[in-house]
């Protein structure tokens, strides 16, 4: 390319002033006008500080030592203010809720203007604009509560091209949408880079969801390094993801499981173009070659629910005459749209609320008849977000706290949370205070603090939201353990196909108050109407398969039989 | 969901809503001010009168307020109560005369009927400014407010930090609830099952995760704040701000005339009292 970057890392390292070790080593990176550009990495590889450089937070807001050089648009961000760098690079948080300031939609959309002392006149006109650009129009008034994921993105990313400027920067953009709302975001984005003339900073570690819409460039961070920084075509063909620790797209593990060699390949990252020799019949016989086991049958029902009823508003109901059973030893994946209600309904189980009408039996047993802290000792609930759950300061407290609260004998006390903490591979860091703990160990706190109590059921919300591929496959390695062993009864809500896909035998789809589907996870994502009702998203497998002519849903079965098998 | 705790705003179209805010937050102070300060009686009585009428065309509806009118009631009422504990004679001091209903004067505790006087006109401070606070909150939009009090001299952070509290309202609400429930789930008891100390101990469980989580809101929404240029100049324009209309012209002009009645009244009784007893 002939024109000068638009930004520029020359050597450029960068520690926190918190920590003892630098967070970026050496950087060397151009990136020019006009691209698209996607940096991947685990946590903790830097990816985060990365954007903090390109906004100005970094040295603003987060104060350290920097050396070498970042130039943006000829500006060096040593020289720079916060303020002078928002009008190049205009920055979308990862969760759009927290980055809405304004209370209403046209309000958020003008907080820079209004920052800019700009007059109400061309506050209208620009804020007429945008809202059309992004189909903002009806939403106007609406206040964030009202909004959806992808609606409160859409408000997010006004609020910044407002500023015309002509660098976007994405953190995790994916990370609170549904499959289908992250699917039309990655679509936003790729329209906008070309109407707008934008350059595209997208940091993401859902790859394969990224690269549903082309991408210029892909690099990939690890230890602070970018280790990787070329085309995605190249990349995948090395098979660098796997190992960086990064999901590689499922098509392409599909691939390697047929034994295909990624050097014969075309296209590889866009799967609509793949061209593969003989990729069809190398696909039919692998698949020829397997047979499907048969799943193992959970019969003896758990929890029963008959005819739930639940609504905030009389009118107005969010579970409606719902009935289901599910069985001991199960692990089941709860899906759908955002706000369809399956947090209302994994509250009715728990009792954090009441249902207006039907029943719950757990193990025969009547749960209306149960308090919340009752029912706690025979289902655990597991919060997204385990800063909601904490109260302790050192990790034995925060797990013995139940067993204290239901007054057990002290040496009883300790044996069952020591117990419970080996399970939860916690046992070395027993005396470590729960703020020194990274996103995932707090996680796993909680649920040790819940197993504690020994529940016969668990429900998880999002086990897995926010974390790499190495502590995702740690999380559900767990998992899958205590549902093996101990026979727990799991279920979890999730938006991602993937787990939902490789780590669970039974998936509810929610909708419309009540169940669309209740069936195996590679039945629910094969189902065409289904996908479309519940805004969940195709995977690539099944594009695949139909690409080439064989049963998606056959076929989606038989790549988790063979990667539950390699695990 | 949950009944309705605080007073919220609607647009209940009247010409209270069309008014600009820093309108009506300027006549609620001004009148706040002179009611405060003045006990005559003739005078509070006829802008009590007043906010009660204008509380009628605001088109708030009692329900909506129920909670915290009781409230409200409740304290003044306590109020009422300590005044006369604490100062049973201050009517007399005041008005200068004593006419005994009940008891003797050589006891502490005795009424008088100057105590009922000065009692009633505390009273009726209370009545006419409940009014004014409540049509200026629930007719204001939220959005507005901000602009108002920034128009009204103070300083565009402050004032945007009371529309951002505003903004947030909600989402600590859930996040109290969320959390009260989970930590009741490992076996706080909070409900009114527990003794009142378990309870004020699970309590505090709450707080704890709750102030963490709000913590890490305000960071990132300072984040967000100022990678939007927030605070950048030394003033900001507001999306929302309503330029002055004929209507709050005269909306001012009407509070001023009441104001400078209630000077004017100043200096005809020669002090803040009005004395019906001499």
């Amino acid at each position: 390319m002939m024109t000068a970057p638009i930004i520029s890392f020359k050597d450029f390292s960068f520690q926190y002033d918190s920590q003892t070790e630098p967070t970026l080593r050496h950087l060397n990176l151009d990136i020019y006008p006009g691209e698209k550009v996607l940096i991947a990495g685990p946590s903790g590889s830097g990816k985060s500080t990365l954007g903090r450089c390109l906004n100005g937070l970094i040295p603003q807001s987060y104060p350290g030592k920097m050396s070498g050089q970042v130039l943006i648009n000829g500006q060096a961000i040593k020289t720079s203010t916060i303020f002078d760098l928002s009008m190049q690079v205009g920055t979308v948080l990862q969760d759009p809720d927290s980055q809405f300031v304004g209370l209403t939609v046209v309000e958020d959309m003008a907080f820079s203007l209004e920052n800019d002392q700009q007059d109400q006149a061309t506050m209208r006109t620009d804020t007429a604009k945008w809202a059309q650009t992004l189909e903002l129009q009806d939403l106007l008034t609406h206040r964030p509560q009202e909004l959806s994921g992808g609606q409160k993105q859409r408000v997010a990313m006004a609020g910044v091209l407002i500023d015309n400027s002509k660098i976007l920067l994405f953190d995790e953009p994916l990370a609170s949408l549904d499959p289908a709302s992250g699917k039309a975001s990655m679509a936003l984005i790729d329209q906008l880079t070309h109407s707008e003339d934008l350059t595209v900073i997208i940091i993401e570690h859902r790859i394969e969801d990224v690269l549903q819409q082309p991408i210029d460039r892909l690099v990939v961070m690890q230890e602070g390094r970018i280790v990787a920084n070329d085309q995605p075509e190249p990349i995948l063909r090395q098979s660098l993801m796997a190992q960086l620790g990064l999901r590689e797209p499922l098509y392409l593990s599909a691939l390697l499981h047929a034994g295909i060699d990624l050097d014969n390949c075309d296209h590889l990252d866009q799967l609509s173009r793949l061209t593969v020799p003989n990729l069809t019949e190398k696909l039919q016989a692998w698949s020829a070659d397997i047979t499907l086991k048969a799943p193992i049958v959970h019969t003896e029902p758990l929890l029963t629910l008959t005819h739930l009823c639940f609504g905030y508003e009389p009118k107005h109901r969010i579970i409606d005459d719902l009935s289901l059973t599910l069985h001991r030893g199960e692990m089941i994946s709860l899906v759908g749209q955002n706000g369809t209600g399956k947090s209302t309904l994994s509250n009715l189980i728990t009792g954090f609320l009441t249902p207006q009408a039907g029943q719950l039996s757990f193990d025969g047993q009547n749960l209306a008849a149960l308090s919340v802290k009752e029912r706690a000792d025979h289902i655990g609930y597991i919060l997204q977000d385990p800063n909601q759950m904490l109260s302790k300061t050192l990790i034995f407290d925060e797990v013995a706290a139940g067993l204290v609260l239901r007054g057990l004998e002290p040496a009883t006390i300790e044996k069952r949370v020591l117990a419970t903490l080996k399970v939860c591979g916690l046992y070395e860091f027993r005396h470590w205070p729960i703020s020194a703990l990274s996103f995932g160990q707090k996680k796993r706190v909680t649920i040790a603090a819940i197993l504690v109590l020994e529940p016969a059921m668990l429900i998880l919300d999002e086990p897995t939201a926010g974390q790499d591929l190495q502590h995702y496959t740690e999380m559900m390695t767990f998992l899958t353990k205590i549902n093996r062993e101990q026979g727990m009864t799991i279920m979890l809500i999730t938006h991602d196909m993937h787990l939902m896909l490789e780590y669970t035998d039974r998936t509810i789809v929610l909708g419309n108050g009540n169940v669309l589907m209740d069936d195996a996870p590679a039945n629910v994502l094969t189902n065409d109407a289904i996908i479309e009702q519940a805004s969940l998203a195709k995977t690539s497998l099944y594009t695949l398969a139909e690409q080439n002519q064989l049963n998606p849903t056959e076929f989606v079965a038989k790549f988790v039989q063979a990667e539950r098998e390699a695990r | 969901m949950q009944h309705q705790l605080l007073i919220g705003y609607a647009d209940r179209k009247t010409f209270l809503n069309r008014l600009s805010g820093s309108t009506k937050l300027l006549s609620f102070i001004g009148l706040s001010i002179i009611g405060m300060m003045t006990y005559d009686t003739r005078y509070l009585i006829g802008i009590m009168l007043f906010s009660l009428v204008i509380f009628h065309f605001s088109k708030i509806r009692y329900r909506e307020i129920s909670f915290v009118v009781s409230v409200i009631v409740g304290f003044s009422v306590l109020n009422l109560v300590m005044v006369y504990v604490f100062a049973p004679h201050y009517g007399v001091s005041i008005y200068g005369t004593e006419h005994l209903l009940l008891g003797s004067n050589q006891h502490y505790f005795n009424l008088t009927t100057e105590q009922l006087f000065y009692e009633f006109n505390l009273l009726l401070k209370y009545t006419f400014a409940v009014p004014l606070a409540l049509i200026f909150l629930m007719t204001t939009n939220p959005s507005e407010f901000a602009a108002s009090l920034n128009k009204i001299g103070l300083s565009y952070r402050v004032s945007y930090s009371v529309a951002i509290a505003l903004r947030y309202i909600p989402d600590v609400q859930s996040d109290y609830r969320t959390i009260s429930l989970a930590q009741q789930a490992r076996g706080f008891e909070i409900s009114k099952k527990a003794k009142f100390m378990t309870r004020v101990r699970g309590g505090i469980q709450i707080l704890l995760p709750l102030i963490f989580s709000s913590l890490d809101r305000i960071e990132i929404i300072s984040q967000a704040m100022e990678l939007r240029r927030f605070g950048k100049g030394k003033h900001r324009s507001w999306y929302m701000a309503q330029k002055f209309k004929a209507a709050d012209y005269l909306t001012l002009l009407v509070v001023a005339v009441l104001i400078v009645i209630g000077i004017a009244l100043f200096h005809v009784n020669g002090g803040r009292f009005w004395n019906p007893f001499k």
